[in-house]
C-alpha cells in the first residue's frame, strides 16, 4: 500500500481516502436499513413502552404505569411467561438429544443414509403454518390417526383430546414441534459436527479397550461441546419466540392453555392496540431472552471445550 | 470400522476363533439394529406426511368414517383443483412468488454490498459498525414489529406489500452480511488489487469480479431467504388485510379459520389438507432441486456461528 502516496485519485483524495469512500458507499444501504428499521424503530418502542398508546390518538406519557400493571395486574402476563419456559425447558432439551441421536445414526455409514437423512430432514422443511393444520388433523380427537393408534394399538380408551383439551394441547404442541425439529437444521450441525471429530481419537480409545459408551463419553461429547452450545442457544431463543405454531393450531387455547408470551404480546397490539403496554412486553422479553444467553455464555466457559483454544 | 472390514475379509468362518466370530456375529446384528432404528424413525416421520396426502383425495364423507382408513374409496385430485374454487388460492401462491422472490433479490443482492465492504475497505468505524450489525442477530423480532407497524401504518404501506419488500433492499439482515463477508474474505486480494492497478471502479470490480466468483455463497444465501420468505407468517399477518393480497402462509390461516368451515355444510379437511401440501410442495422442490447449496449454508452458520 505504499503506492498510496505516489497514486493520487481523481477528486484528490489519496487510494486510502477513495478506499474508504468506496468502502462507505457500499455500507449506506444498510446504514439506512440499519437505521430505520432497527435502530430508530427500537427507540421509539422503547419510548412507547412507557405511553399509553391506541394507534388512533397521540401517545401519552404514564412512565412506568405499564411495567407496574404488567407485574402486578396482568395475570396473563405470568401465565404465558411460564407456559413459555415450560415448553422450552421440555421442547429444547429433547430436540437436542433427538437431533444428536439422528445425526449419530447418519453418521454410521449406512446404505441409503440419503434417503434416512431426507426423511429426517423433510419435516423440517414444511412450514410451520402448514404443519399446524397438518397436526391439527393429526390429532383429530375422533377420527385422527393419533387417537387410533392409541385406542386401538394401546388399548387405552380414554384417549387425549389434544388441541381440544387444556390438558394436554401443550403436549400436541411439544410433539408437533420435535416432528420438526429432530431432522432439521441441528441434526444437519451436529452432523457436520461429528464429522469434524477426528478419526485418531476414536482409533487410540479403541486400542486402549473403550467401549463404544465410553468413546461417546469421552471423545465425542468433549469434542461436541462448541456444536451443542451452538444449538442450545439457538434452540433456547427459537422456543422461547414460539408463535406461529400455536396461533394456528390452537389459537392460544382451550383456556388460554397454550397462550405463550409472544401471542400475549400479539393480542395486546393487534387485538386490543394497546401499543405501549405491548411494546413494554416486547421489552421485557427482550431483557429475559438477553440475560438467558448471557447466563449460557457465562456458563459455557465451565463445560465447553474449543479444541483450538487449548493447542494454539 | 477398520476391525469391521478385518472381520468381514477374513476366510473361512470355521477356522476363526468363536471370540472373533461372535465379535463378527455382534456387529452384524448391531448393523441390522441400526437399519431398523433407521427406517422405523424414517416411517414415524412420514407418517403425517402420508395422511396428509391421502386425506387431502379423500371425499367430505370418508374424512370422518370411523374407524378411520388410510386410503380413500377413489382418490379425488379434484380436491385440488376446488381449493382454487373456494379460495383465491391461485392468487396467494402467485403472491408469495412475487414477494418472497423480489424479497429474496434485494436481500442477497444488498447483503453482498455489505458484507464486500465488511471484507475489503479499510475505514474508520468499519469494526464498531460491523459489531453492531452481529448484534442485531441478537434482537427478537417483537421489540421492533410494533414500531414498524406503526411507521407502515403512518406512511401508508399498510396493506401493500412494500413493508414486506423494500426493507430487504437496505442490507438484507446481519445473517446474510456475515455469511457473505466471510466468503469474500476467502477470495484473494490480489484479484482486485490488480484490477485496480488497471483502472477499474470498485463498483466493477465488485460486480465483474467478486460476484460472479460468489455464485456459490450467492445461491445459499437465496435459498434460505427465499425458504424464510415463503414461510413468513406474523409479519406479513399483521401488515396484509385484503384477502387477495393475501401470501400463502397467511391464506391456509385464512382458509382454515373461513373456508373450511363457514358456507360449507360439509367437512372440508380434504381441502384444507390439499392446500397445505400446496403450500409445502414448492420448497421441498427447491429443497432437491438445490440440496447442496442447502446444506452448505446450514452448516456454515453451525461452524462459523
Amino acid at each position: 500500500m505504499t503506492a498510496g502516496a505516489i497514486m493520487v485519485g481523481k477528486r484528490g483524495l489519496g487510494l486510502r481516502g477513495r478506499e474508504a469512500l468506496a468502502g462507505y458507499l457500499f455500507l449506506l444501504p444498510w446504514l439506512i436499513g440499519l437505521l430505520c428499521f432497527t435502530a430508530i424503530p427500537m427507540l421509539a418502542s422503547a419510548y412507547f413502552s412507557f405511553t399509553r398508546y391506541d394507534v388512533v390518538n397521540a401517545p401519552e406519557f404514564t412512565g412506568l404505569k405499564n411495567f407496574q400493571e404488567i407485574f402486578t395486574k396482568d395475570r396473563l402476563f405470568w401465565k404465558s411467561m411460564g407456559l413459555t419456559f415450560r415448553y422450552a425447558i421440555i421442547v429444547v432439551p429433547l430436540s437436542l438429544i433427538g437431533s444428536l441421536a439422528a445425526a449419530m445414526l447418519l453418521n454410521q455409514a449406512l446404505k441409503g443414509t440419503t434417503f434416512f437423512r431426507t426423511f429426517f430432514f423433510l419435516p423440517h422443511l414444511t412450514p410451520v403454518a402448514a404443519s399446524a393444520v397438518l397436526w391439527a388433523w393429526m390429532f383429530n380427537p375422533d377420527v385422527g390417526p393419533v387417537n387410533y393408534f392409541i385406542r386401538n394399538s394401546l388399548g387405552i380408551q380414554d384417549a387425549p383430546g389434544w388441541f381440544r383439551d387444556p390438558q394436554w394441547a401443550m403436549t400436541g404442541l411439544i410433539i408437533m414441534a420435535m416432528w420438526g425439529a429432530i431432522g432439521g437444521n441441528t441434526m444437519l450441525i451436529f452432523l457436520a459436527g461429528l464429522q469434524g471429530v477426528p478419526q485418531e481419537l476414536y482409533e487410540a480409545a479403541s486400542i486402549d479397550g473403550a467401549t463404544a459408551w465410553a468413546k461417546f463419553r469421552n471423545v465425542t461429547i468433549p469434542l461436541l461441546t462448541p456444536t451443542i452450545f451452538f444449538n442450545m442457544v439457538l434452540g433456547i431463543i427459537g422456543a422461547l419466540r414460539v408463535f406461529t405454531a400455536a396461533f394456528i393450531a390452537t389459537a392460544g387455547g382451550p383456556a388460554y392453555a397454550t397462550h405463550f408470551y409472544a401471542l400475549h404480546i400479539y393480542e395486546k397490539a393487534f387485538k386490543h392496540f394497546e401499543m405501549g403496554y405491548a411494546s413494554a412486553l416486547a421489552w421485557i422479553f427482550f431483557f429475559v431472552m438477553f440475560v438467558f444467553t448471557f447466563i449460557q455464555f457465562r456458563a459455557s466457559r465451565r463445560w465447553v471445550y474449543y479444541a483450538g483454544e487449548v493447542n494454539d | 470400522m477398520a476391525q469391521d472390514a478385518l472381520a468381514r475379509s477374513t476366510s473361512p468362518a470355521l477356522r476363526l476363533p468363536t471370540r472373533t466370530r461372535t465379535k463378527k456375529r455382534q456387529v452384524f446384528v448391531g448393523r441390522a439394529l441400526l437399519y431398523i432404528i433407521a427406517i422405523a424413525a424414517s416411517i414415524l416421520f412420514m407418517i403425517p406426511f402420508a395422511w396428509t396426502i391421502f386425506s387431502s383425495l379423500k371425499s367430505p364423507s370418508e374424512l370422518y368414517m370411523f374407524p378411520p382408513r388410510w386410503f380413500p374409496a377413489t382418490p379425488r385430485f379434484e380436491n385440488y383443483a376446488e381449493v382454487f374454487a373456494v379460495a383465491p388460492f391461485g392468487r396467494w401462491l402467485w403472491n408469495s412468488v412475487v414477494v418472497a422472490g423480489l424479497a429474496t433479490f434485494g436481500a442477497v443482492l444488498s447483503a453482498a454490498f455489505t458484507g464486500y465492504s465488511f471484507a475489503r475497505f479499510r475505514y474508520p468505524g468499519r469494526n464498531l459498525i460491523f459489531l453492531l450489525t452481529l448484534s442485531t442477530l441478537m434482537l427478537p423480532a417483537e421489540v421492533t414489529l410494533i414500531p414498524l407497524y406503526l411507521l407502515f401504518n403512518k406512511i401508508g404501506w399498510l396493506d401493500t406489500y412494500l413493508p414486506l419488500i423494500v426493507p430487504s433492499y437496505f442490507g438484507g439482515g446481519a445473517f446474510l452480511i456475515f455469511m457473505m463477508r466471510q466468503f469474500f474474505m476467502t477470495i484473494p486480494r490480489d484479484l482486485d488489487e490488480a484490477a485496480l492497478m488497471d483502472g477499474a471502479s470498485y463498483l466493477r470490480i465488485f460486480l465483474q469480479i467478486i460476484l460472479p466468483l460468489s455464485l456459490p455463497v450467492l445461491a445459499t444465501a437465496a435459498i434460505i431467504t427465499f425458504i424464510a420468505d415463503w414461510n413468513a407468517f406474523l409479519f406479513p399477518y399483521i401488515i396484509l388485510n385484503d384477502k387477495e393480497k393475501f401470501v400463502i402462509g397467511i391464506g391456509i390461516k385464512y382458509f382454515q379459520t373461513v373456508a373450511a368451515n363457514i358456507d360449507s355444510m360439509e367437512p372440508r379437511e380434504n381441502l384444507l389438507m390439499a392446500a397445505g401440501i400446496m403450500m409445502t410442495a414448492p420448497i421441498i422442490l427447491l429443497f432437491f432441486a438445490a440440496q447442496r447449496y442447502f446444506v452448505r449454508g446450514i452448516v456454515m452458520s453451525g461452524i462459523k456461528g
